[in-house]
């Protein structure tokens, strides 16, 4: 190659952006692999403090975490099964992750025990555009978009109107402004929904745990 | 080179209050507007950019020899980028609440104006202690900028500061509206209102 090709030259420009990524991305990678079981288990515990909130009657300290294969993509989730404080088994709750406009949605869905109805849902993680977007996470009012999702059915997919959805219909309303981060919402929803419901119908309904144990001392006794 | 580049110390001066970001350039408006409805998500933003415009700065400038003119902007926003990303996740670790009410902002730093023009005149362009007397003045510069906004804001619209009630529920009806957005505009544009009335009088009273 001579010098005066265009590769060389290119090289000869670009050199120091080349060798400045290659050190960010290296300095990243070190941050994640540092912070990053710490942002896992601060996931983990406000996936714990909403189990309560997203299945009505479910006691946190009974909540068990389980492991699923999803049965479309064959890998390894997280899903919890939520009891109440006299030990039935009364819902799952089901984490679950779309992209949404600007970033990806991670939310957790709540859904009744026999995997047929959506008890709740909860925004764990956006980075959507504020004032329309971030609307996503909102679910204080009963028209909030979190609770839009309340009672719909497991099947057929959820589906996303920009007006009402008719009746009868298996749907929500999009957020005026934001239909993008609507739909990325419901898709995380109905993705999760079809790779693990037939996985976790399968798990044993018996609550292995005593009343009081903590979650992490759970998620030890899962790891053991 | 020019015949006066200023100095360190009068980098550091300059970014506090004379050439402050926010009164004086008006940069950095999008954190300015949104996460001033209370001084603990003020102050954390003013430390995360602070974190980002130093350290942006003191690269820049250990690297401002090999610089192309024509790859310059590239590189800021490689940099800023790679320290905004690394604020972000030691938020998300160690203040999971307040990373979580930030949201989108903290990543917005990549685009706050402040940073990339601060690499562009003066860290690109003068040595480390120059480029870090400045970082540091700017930024102090916006974290005042934000107190002053946010301390409005949140005693006047919850009758708290940092938290602590320093308004009594009892005789003072807080006004919800400074807590929102119409609230953010208003305190921004009184104080920007206020700054350039005390700059008019000083050059007057000078003159």
């Amino acid at each position: 190659m001579s010098d005066d090709s265009p590769q060389h030259g290119y090289l000869r420009q670009a050199w120091l952006v080349i060798l400045l990524a290659l050190f960010y991305g290296a300095a990243l990678a070190g941050v994640q692999v540092t912070l990053g079981p710490r942002i896992a288990e601060n996931k983990l515990n406000e996936t714990y403090e909403q189990v309560p909130k997203i299945v009505p009657g479910a006691e946190q300290t009974r909540t068990v975490p389980r492991t699923v294969i999803g049965e479309l993509d064959g890998r390894e989730y997280s899903v919890y099964q939520a009891f109440s404080t006299g030990g039935d088994h009364v819902g799952w709750v089901v984490p679950a992750s779309g992209q949404g406009f600007a970033d990806r949605i991670d939310v957790l869905v709540g859904i009744d025990a026999p995997l047929e109805t959506i008890t709740g849902l909860y925004v764990l993680g956006q980075k959507e555009t504020p004032g329309l977007g971030n609307l996503i996470e909102k679910n204080e009012e009963p028209d909030d978009f979190c609770n839009r999702f309340k009672q719909l059915q497991a099947e057929p997919t959820i589906e996303v109107f920009k007006d009402e959805p008719p009746p009868g219909s298996n749907g929500i309303r999009a957020l005026s402004g934001a239909t993008i981060s609507s739909k990325g919402v419901a898709n995380a929803v109905n993705d999760a929904l079809a790779n693990l419901k037939g996985p976790m119908g399968a798990l044993p309904d018996e609550p292995p745990i005593e009343p009081g144990v903590t979650p992490s001392e759970t998620q030890q006794r899962e790891d053991d | 080179m020019p015949s006066h580049e200023p100095t360190a110390a009068e980098r550091f001066i300059n970014g506090i209050l004379p050439e402050n970001p926010v009164y004086r350039q008006l940069l950095g408006m999008c954190p300015t507007l949104a996460v001033t409805a209370g001084m603990k998500p003020a102050m954390t933003m003013a430390a995360a950019t602070a974190f980002v415009l130093i350290m942006a700065n003191i690269i820049v400038s250990l690297i401002r020899g090999l610089l192309k003119p024509h790859l310059r902007i590239l590189v800021f926003t490689l940099t800023i980028a790679t320290f905004v990303t690394i604020a972000d996740r030691v938020l998300a670790a160690y203040l999971w609440e307040m990373s979580k009410a930030l949201g989108p902002y903290v990543p917005l730093i990549i685009v706050n104006c402040l940073i990339i023009s601060r690499c562009e005149i003066c860290s690109s362009k003068q040595g480390v202690g120059v480029a870090i007397a400045d970082g540091v003045g700017m930024s102090l510069g916006f974290a005042l900028a934000l107190a002053s906004i946010a301390t409005v804001r949140e005693v006047l619209g919850a009758g708290t500061w940092f938290g602590l009630p320093v308004l009594s529920e009892t005789w003072w009806p807080t006004w919800g509206v400074m807590m929102l957005p119409p609230g953010a505009f208003l305190t921004l544009g009184l104080l920007l209102g206020l700054a350039e009335w005390i700059g008019q009088k000083k050059k007057q009273s000078s003159a």
